[in-house]
């Protein structure tokens, strides 16, 4: 308040605009912090999340943006200004559970305060009228010192206890409001920490071959997405060899022909520059656990060997190249670009059919993916290839509009088709071009979140005291003594279906005491 | 896992003691109809042998339940492996845990018996989904399912499905019995429902019930959540990714964690909060055939 007034001049201020302000956060904070409000955020938070579901989103299905970009480009574009692409990050969702935590917030601090005031507080005295509560029984009975056995009898249950002379007071359950706070602040914890960790994560491709070896600094990724406060320097030096990746396919049971049965990466992995190599593994549901870094196993296919040779016999390329596996008996697909071919720069687009079989029109296909009839087929282009540009080109595109074919479709020549081994003279002077041989690659994805461990602390911390809160029964008893025998009084927190037995049970025990 | 043998065979086999299974649901959700029908009767005597027939129904219902544990079992040993790794033996094993959840919980809550009506008729209608719809030929799992993940996360979300299902069945039992155009209905017809509901339990207790069974749930469901998040982070790189099959766990969560908010205020206890179940159970209905089949995404495991 930065009003100068005295003391004595409140009446007046009551309606001066300041309060008036204060008055209206009040109000809006009190319905902020409301079960009505909570609960109308978070059924708005799931009718919020429907939409993501619907449509495809840029995190996890970025080809399906795309196509939505190019069948619907006027409905896409109106889609994006409502971020109907990035549900999960957009301004609307975001607001929800902003508010929704907000009020979580402004919920549990006083809740806090006033159930640390009940761990240290008596249970209340006695009500008046018994026959008010949920829960009420007569007895009688001619038994003595019933307020002793029932103070007894209760404490050894669990309860906390005060007696006057005639009756008892007892509590117990105050563990389900402490469960009830740890699971809301454990929520807390999830987001703040899943927060923190994706500043503090990132993520990277690298498509590696059998041979190859990756160097964990930025230039030894295919791509790479960090978060907001990622670091270069947060890499630890490493590196990793691919030695063999295995592959398991199934050829015996007549339902299940070529469905990957295992795949097991072989790795040499030295950490720190001059590190001591050693040997691990990688697969599928087995990330690799380095320091700082974690690798996934998260494609896989075949990189034949191929040698180009121009007229003259000299090399111009030599090795392997990754093909893209286009269906599950790993029909692959690969480019090679030749820039420096002499006389003139060439391209080719390549397949590769592990197990090729002709089909009924003609065309090649492969039935099995592991290499038993391995072919591989190239259909050329002559012509500008674009490196010259200086743009970046996509490794596993060739851009064919500038060029001409001169083997395979529609070109005089047929395509080359080659068998391990074999050799084939490309057209129009271009030279040869041999297959070696076969390798394998693995697409490995390295990344790295700092927060899980805290993430999956607080996930289980608020499991926990979810279960506390909803299995524990909180309630109180109270016990006093009458004229001609003793009643009994129960209450819950909550729903208790059992009350009545724990009065009836109660009612026995006191019956049976046999202290004096 | 690189020398499995799998039996088309003995699938099909499993197959012939699920159709049994359907023939004897079909007597257990007759008995139970009759039963209901009688205890809605005027008549004295009629009302008298609903005794009969409730015994009948349940002979029926824990039948078709042992041959169905049966094809389950066949199935898994066909496939030499657990049996939920596609939706046909989802959609076959839920059943049976449903069914098993049912019949346990009939022993400690004698007052839900006559939701079995709604257990034999929900069996007979998912496993006819299953058998005729969804049934996949033998196969082994994808490298991504062959985890210890897969038995743990996948049979809470089975069990946690079955706990939702039967508060949802109480909650229509609830909103049915509480509804006023039933109470005030002068036709004969709804006039018989009402003298049904009035053998049902009160209307507190069955709604506590309804409660009871979706915390149960919602402890399970919250466990399927974080064990999924445990096993993403190791198949998929990734602990979450909204996934539209993680998109709609997160959403079913929401909605219960609104039911449990509803059941705690005042003026949404009651008649709101059992539609909330009712609309978080049809969300994992929805979750389970229209994202498997009809949605994009990681979990593309229907097999179909
Ligand atoms: C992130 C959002 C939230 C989630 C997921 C959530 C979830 C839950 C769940 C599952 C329960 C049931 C446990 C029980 O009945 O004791 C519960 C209870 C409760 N929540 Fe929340 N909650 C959220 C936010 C809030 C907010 C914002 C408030 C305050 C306005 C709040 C206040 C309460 C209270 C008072 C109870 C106890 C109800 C009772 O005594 O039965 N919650 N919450």
């Amino acid at each position: 308040m930065s009003s100068s007034q005295p003391s004595n001049s409140r009446d007046i201020e009551i309606d001066s605009p300041e309060i008036g302000i204060r008055g209206w956060a009040r109000w809006f904070w009190r319905q902020l912090t409301s079960m009505r409000t909570a609960l109308m955020l978070l059924l708005l938070l799931a009718i919020a999340a429907v939409p993501g579901s619907i449509y495809p989103q840029r995190s996890a299905d970025p080809n399906g943006v795309k196509q939505f970009f190019e069948y619907n480009p006027d409905l896409a574009v109106v889609f994006d200004n409502f971020q109907l692409f990035d549900v999960y990050t957009s301004v609307w969702f975001s607001a929800i559970y902003i508010l929704l935590f907000t009020s979580l917030i402004g919920c549990v601090v006083p809740r806090t305060k006033v159930h640390y005031a009940a761990l240290k507080s008596q249970p209340p005295a006695a009500p008046r009228n018994f026959a008010r509560m949920p829960a009420h029984q007569i007895v009688k009975s001619r038994k003595a010192k019933v307020v002793e056995k029932a103070a007894v009898i209760l404490r050894k249950q669990g309860y906390r206890v005060v007696t006057t002379r005639t009756a008892v007071s007892a509590e117990r359950g105050y563990l389900r409001e402490t469960g009830n706070l740890i699971f809301h602040f454990s929520l807390i914890g999830v987001l703040v920490s899943v927060g923190i960790g994706g500043g503090l994560s990132y993520s990277g491709q690298r498509v590696l071959i059998e041979g190859d070896t990756f160097v964990n600094n930025l230039a030894g990724y295919d791509s790479i997405s960090p978060g907001t406060f990622f670091d270069e320097n947060q890499l630890t030096p490493l590196s990793v060899r691919l030695d063999k990746f295995n592959v398991v396919f199934d050829i015996r049971n007549e339902t299940n022909i070529g469905t990957p049965l295992d795949f097991k990466a072989l790795v040499t992995t030295r950490i720190g520059a001059d590190g001591e190599p050693v040997q691990g593994q990688i697969r599928v549901n087995e990330p690799l656990e380095l320091p700082n870094a974690k690798l996934y196993l998260t494609g896989n296919g075949y990189a034949p060997i191929v040698t180009v040779r121009d007229a003259s016999g000299e090399v111009s390329f030599s090795g392997p190249v990754a093909f893209l596996p286009q269906d599950r008996n790993y029909t692959s697909l690969g480019i090679y670009k030749l820039p420096d071919a002499k006389p003139k720069q060439f391209g080719m687009i390549a397949f590769f059919y592990p197990t090729a079989a002709d089909l009924e029109t003609g065309a090649k296909s492969s039935i099995f993916p592991d290499p038993i009839n391995p072919l591989l087929t190239m259909n050329v282009y002559e012509g500008d290839l674009g490196l010259d540009d200086g743009i970046p080109r996509n490794v596993y595109a060739l851009d064919i509009e500038k060029m001409t074919q001169v083997a395979g479709g529609e070109a005089k020549a047929a395509a080359l088709q080659l068998e391990t081994g074999q050799t084939a003279t490309l057209p129009n002077n271009l030279g040869t071009v041999t297959f070696d041989g076969l390798k394998r690659f693995i697409s490995l994805d390295i990344s790295y979140n700092p927060a899980v461990g805290w993430i999956l602390l607080f996930a289980l911390l608020s499991l926990g005291g979810l279960m506390i809160t909803l299995l524990v029964p909180r309630r109180r008893v109270w016990v006093r003594k009458t004229e001609d025998g003793f009643e009994l009084a129960a209450l819950a927190r909550g729903d208790d279906p059992t009350l009545e037995k724990v009065l009836n049970d109660l009612t026995d025990e006191i019956k049976k005491a046999k202290i004096e | 896992m690189n020398n499995v043998v799998l039996s088309e065979e003995l699938s099909q086999i499993s197959r012939l003691f699920l159709y049994a299974s359907m023939a004897i649901y079909t007597f257990a959700f007759l008995a139970d109809a009759l039963n209901l029908a009688s205890r809605a009767s005027q008549n004295k005597d009629a009302r008298a042998r609903a005794t009969v027939t409730e015994k009948a129904g349940l002979f029926f219902l824990i039948f078709a339940t042992v041959l169905l544990a049966i094809g389950v079992v066949l199935r898994a040993i066909s496939v030499a492996r657990v049996p939920w790794g596609n939706m046909y033996e989802y959609a076959i094993t839920g059943t049976l845990t449903i069914a098993v959840i049912f019949l346990i919980a009939r022993i400690f809550v004698k007052e839900i018996q006559f939701v079995s009506l709604l257990i034999s008729g929900f069996a007979l209608l998912t496993l006819g989904a299953a058998t005729t719809l969804f049934y996949v030929e033998v196969a082994s799992l994808m490298p991504a399912l062959q985890n210890y993940w897969l038995i743990i996360h996948v049979s809470v979300a089975v069990l946690a499905t079955a706990f939702f299902n039967i508060a949802a069945a109480l909650s229509v039992a609830y909103l049915l019995k509480t509804a006023g155009w039933v109470q005030k209905s002068k036709l004969a017809f709804v006039k018989g429902m009402n003298r049904l509901f009035g053998s049902f339990p009160a209307d507190n207790k069955l709604e506590r019930l309804s409660y009871r069974f979706n915390i149960i749930g919602f402890i399970l469901w919250t466990f399927t959540l974080i064990a999924g998040a445990i096993w993403a982070e190791r198949a998929w790189h990734r602990y979450w990714g909204w996934d539209t099959k993680e998109v709609w766990t997160f959403i079913i969560w929401t909605l219960y964690a609104g039911y449990l908010h509803a059941n705690a205020t005042r003026g949404w206890s009651g008649k709101r909060s059992a539609w909330l179940s009712l609309v978080g159970f049809a969300a994992v209905i929805f979750n389970f055939v229209v994202v498997n089949l009809y949605f994009k995404g990681l979990h593309v495991y229907s097999g179909l």
